[in-house]
């Protein structure tokens, strides 16, 4: 009962996070009305057993991935949103299909009797247990992730660096250059 | 003991969210941040589903998925503000370059 309690009350900030995150209009708000829905995620995991998993729910994404968000809204000095009407036909076609596609499954998963329960801490996830398991079974996933996070910096540092920047490299070399070019002709002329 | 349907239910829920603000949302970082929820509840589902096989690979996965989720975070942002750079514009409608 008090798992149930505990579900039904996360998940409604879960949910109202996310309707308010489609509502507001100005960014900085959908932003944070965004980490209210990860924090509520991150009790979820935990109601889940997942311990390790809320921790890095809430460093990572509620801390490192959201803060990279504020800082570019900042940034950018993003203001209030405009509301131009672009595509009709995503919005007219695409958002009732998404609602009766969603109100579907749902339908569906909760008339399956067969599926299951699970209990409070159903799974306990130690990062002892997480670690054997990404350092041996997963070592190859893993350490393909780690080149696409390093390709992912530099292609972030390449794509947000001034364009002049970058293609030139060094910007005294050439006004050097210049100037022994300059001194060589003036001895030349002497 | 509650039902895993709930969680799933959840998760779809969160993953609706994200669709819809996909659709609907005109600014560029909302709409980076729609991709983020809907991320958000795929992994509702991969450690609820892993809760109940007692299986921990789904809680692995879930780290896999937040890796994905940084490292297009920042190129996106990136590529974002490289956008504003040169249209000087959030605005998704006028940014439309590519557009026949």
């Amino acid at each position: 009962m008090l798992h149930l309690i505990l579900f039904l009350f996360f998940g409604a900030i879960c949910v109202a996070g996310a309707i308010n995150l489609l509502v507001q209009s100005h960014p900085i708000n959908s932003a944070l009305s965004l980490i209210v829905v990860m924090a509520s995620l991150a009790a979820e995991y935990l109601l889940l057993g997942a311990e390790f998993v809320a921790a890095v729910q809430v460093i990572v994404y509620a801390g490192a991935i959201m803060v990279l968000f504020l800082i570019t809204i900042m940034l950018l000095n993003a203001g209030k949103e405009e509301r131009t009407n672009g595509s009709r036909v995503a919005t007219l076609l695409g958002v009732p299909g998404v609602v009766v596609g969603a109100v579907l499954v749902a339908w569906t998963l909760i008339h399956r009797s067969d599926m299951g329960s699970v209990s409070i801490g159903a799974l306990p996830g130690e990062p002892k247990d997480i670690a054997r398991l990404l350092f041996h079974d997963f070592l190859l996933p893993f350490e393909v992730t780690s080149v696409l996070i390093l390709i992912a910096i530099m292609g972030a540092v390449v794509l947000a660096s001034r364009p002049d920047a970058v293609a030139r490299p060094h910007p005294t070399a050439p006004v050097r250059h210049e100037e022994h070019e300059l001194v060589a002709a003036g001895k030349d002329h002497e | 003991m509650i039902p895993l349907s709930y969680y799933l239910v959840l998760s779809g829920i969160l993953f609706t969210c994200g669709v819809l603000g996909f659709l609907i949302k005109r600014n560029i970082i909302t709409i980076f941040m729609s991709i983020e929820l809907m991320l958000n509840g795929v992994n509702l589902s991969f450690v609820a589903f892993a809760a109940h096989w007692h299986a921990l690979s789904g809680q692995v996965f879930v780290f896999f998925v937040m890796v994905v989720a940084a490292a297009e975070a920042a190129v996106g942002l990136a590529i974002i503000i490289a956008v504003y750079r040169t249209r000087e514009t959030l605005n998704v409608d006028q940014v439309n370059l590519l557009k026949l």
